[in-house]
């Protein structure tokens, strides 16, 4: 299959993507955020329909409002984007949007389905230059605050008392998370990021309690769900998307039936 | 010189005045008890200590400096601690978190840090947390854990926010133990805030009681008196001693366990 070019392509941005929401999503998982990281998505699905209709790239539309909208969820602080009920009714009134600016912009609606449930087969080399800077900005960006990052997301009380400014990390994280997004959303939708951002990675810490083991685990699942799903895919012609998502919910269950070792109590 | 000094000191938060006025000097190697009612300033204080809460007025001085923020001098145990219920990250790579935790760039361990961290476990008995996932740990056994991570990195001042809750009574011994030992040898200054007052009295050298804005600092003979007591709270308070214990009474109610319920509204069965 490799002698098609298209399968290449796939194979190429699905790998970048997969590493970076391995990556990211894991700490997504670790801080409790994921139906943030979920709301991104779909704001985005907005800035991406609303780039269609006034003639821009929808890549940028979407990068564009998910990198605003994690800013701005960084900098009302961590309640409120823990906040399940902000965030849902933010999340709907973003797909509403998506969906208003589709109407005004009907020749743009064939691409509305590749948005909302990923294209991967269709990707060209322009589109792969593009996701390798968003995943390198994402993967270096997260490597320069990783540490405060987990000092904060594990005991903020401490790190506060320590120097480290809440805020500041929360802000720069959402600011990542959306960049993982956008790059995710090229590859399975902006419906199901979940698959590769938080799949893998809740998976990853179901079987491991180790920092680097979990880290690394999780940007490892989330590579083998990708390439495996499109190898799936292409054997039997279902969407892709589908095939990750399969993967990832069953990698996802698997590790939750597993039972995990917990060494006995000494008293 | 002094290691915590307040000269006319006013804490503030939104506008209230928590601690107005209050004087009071620490000095090197004492243990003290912080006591005091629900919202009375104790983890307000420790705040200001660690220069998250500059006085409005008057002069907060640790160390003989204004507080610096990140001192790591100061070890410093969290009241408010949030865990998220679904953590599954195991208790060694916690306390290295907060190990340099504000430094930028990838997380590292370094075998002396891990050493350290072992070590420390060991002091209070939890080494068998290392390798536990904190979502797996019980309430007593995650305090456990963070007990020893203020102990790491050789502070000279503890500020410990309540370091006893939720540990049974067994634990609760120990954790005083531990600390009265470890205060001693290095001869670090402690402050440790508590709502109760009986447990603590043969490790604390002095009493801080808070209340009513204000605060009193001294003897326990001294500082847990009826008179002094009933200013604090605002309200006419008797104190009882009998067989080495002290009970402080407000209308012939022990005002000390009925906080102490009110702080755990759901195990108020359980007997000290
Ligand atoms: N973030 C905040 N915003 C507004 N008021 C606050 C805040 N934090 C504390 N307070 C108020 O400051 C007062 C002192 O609170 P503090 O937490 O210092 O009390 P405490 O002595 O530690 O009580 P407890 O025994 O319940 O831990 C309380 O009246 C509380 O309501
Ligand atoms: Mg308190």
């Amino acid at each position: 299959m490799f002698q098609y070019e298209f399968m290449t392509n796939a194979f190429a941005a699905a790998g970048i993507v997969a590493v970076v929401s391995g990556v990211s999503g894991y700490f997504l998982v670790m801080r409790g955020q994921t139906f943030a990281g979920h709301a991104l998505s779909h704001i985005g699905f907005a800035g991406a329909t609303g780039a269609g209709l006034i003639g821009l790239a929808p890549l940028w539309g979407l990068v564009g409002f998910t990198l605003a909208a994690g800013i701005a969820m960084g900098l009302l602080s961590e309640r409120i984007s823990n906040r399940d009920v902000a965030i849902g009714v933010v999340l709907a009134l973003s797909l509403g949007f998506g969906l208003l600016f589709l109407h005004y912009y009907t020749s743009f609606a064939t691409q509305a389905t590749a948005l909302l449930f990923g294209n991967v087969l269709a990707v060209d080399h322009a589109t792969i230059a593009t996701l390798a800077a968003l995943g390198a900005v994402t993967l270096v960006a997260l490597a320069a605050i990783m540490r405060p990052l987990i000092f904060a997301s594990l005991q903020p009380e401490l790190a506060e008392a320590k120097g480290v400014s809440l805020r500041f990390i929360s802000t720069a994280f959402l600011g990542i998370v959306a960049l993982a997004v956008s790059a995710c959303a090229q590859i399975v939708g902006v419906l199901m990021v979940f698959t590769l951002m938080v799949g893998p990675a809740a998976a990853a810490q179901r079987v491991t309690c180790g920092l680097w083991a979990g880290l690394m685990l999780s940007a490892a699942l989330a590579l083998a769900e990708a390439w495996l799903g499109i190898v799936i895919a292409y054997h039997t012609d279902w969407p892709v998307s589908f095939c990750i998502a399969a993967l990832s919910a069953l990698c996802y269950f698997a590790a939750l039936a597993m039972p995990h070792a917990r060494p006995a109590h000494s008293h | 010189m002094n290691v915590i000094e307040l000269d006319r000191a006013t804490l503030q938060i939104g506008g209230r005045a928590v601690l107005k006025d209050v004087s009071f000097a620490i000095e090197p190697g004492e243990f003290i008890g912080v006591l005091g009612p629900n919202g009375a300033g104790k983890t307000t204080l420790m705040r200001a200590i660690l220069g998250l809460l500059p006085p409005s007025a008057g002069r907060l001085t640790v160390f003989g400096h204004a507080p610096r923020c990140g001192d790591a001098s100061i070890g410093y145990l969290p009241q408010l601690r949030t865990v998220l219920p679904d953590l599954r990250v195991r208790g060694l790579d916690y306390i290295a978190s907060s190990m340099h935790g504000e430094r930028w760039g990838l997380p590292s361990l370094s075998a002396a840090n891990r050493a350290k961290i072992e070590a420390t476990l060991d002091a209070v008995g939890a080494r068998d947390l290392a390798n536990r996932a904190l979502s797996d740990m019980s309430g007593g056994e995650r305090q456990r854990l963070l007990l020893a991570q203020a102990l790491i990195g050789e502070p000279k001042l503890l500020l410990l926010d309540e370091p006893l809750i939720s540990l049974d009574a067994r634990h609760q011994e120990v954790v005083i133990d531990v600390i009265r030992q470890v205060c001693r040898e290095r001869r670090i200054t402690v402050l440790f805030s508590a709502h109760e007052l009986n447990q603590l009295l043969g490790a604390i050298d002095r009493v801080l009681y808070l209340g009513n804005g204000q605060a009193v600092l001294g003897r326990v003979d001294d500082v847990v008196t009826a008179p002094v007591l009933s200013r604090l709270y605002g309200t006419e308070i008797e104190v009882l001693r009998a067989g080495g214990h002290i009970f402080v009474l407000s209308r012939g109610r022990d005002v000390e366990r009925a906080d102490h319920m009110h702080d755990h509204g759901h195990d108020h069965g359980h007997a000290h």
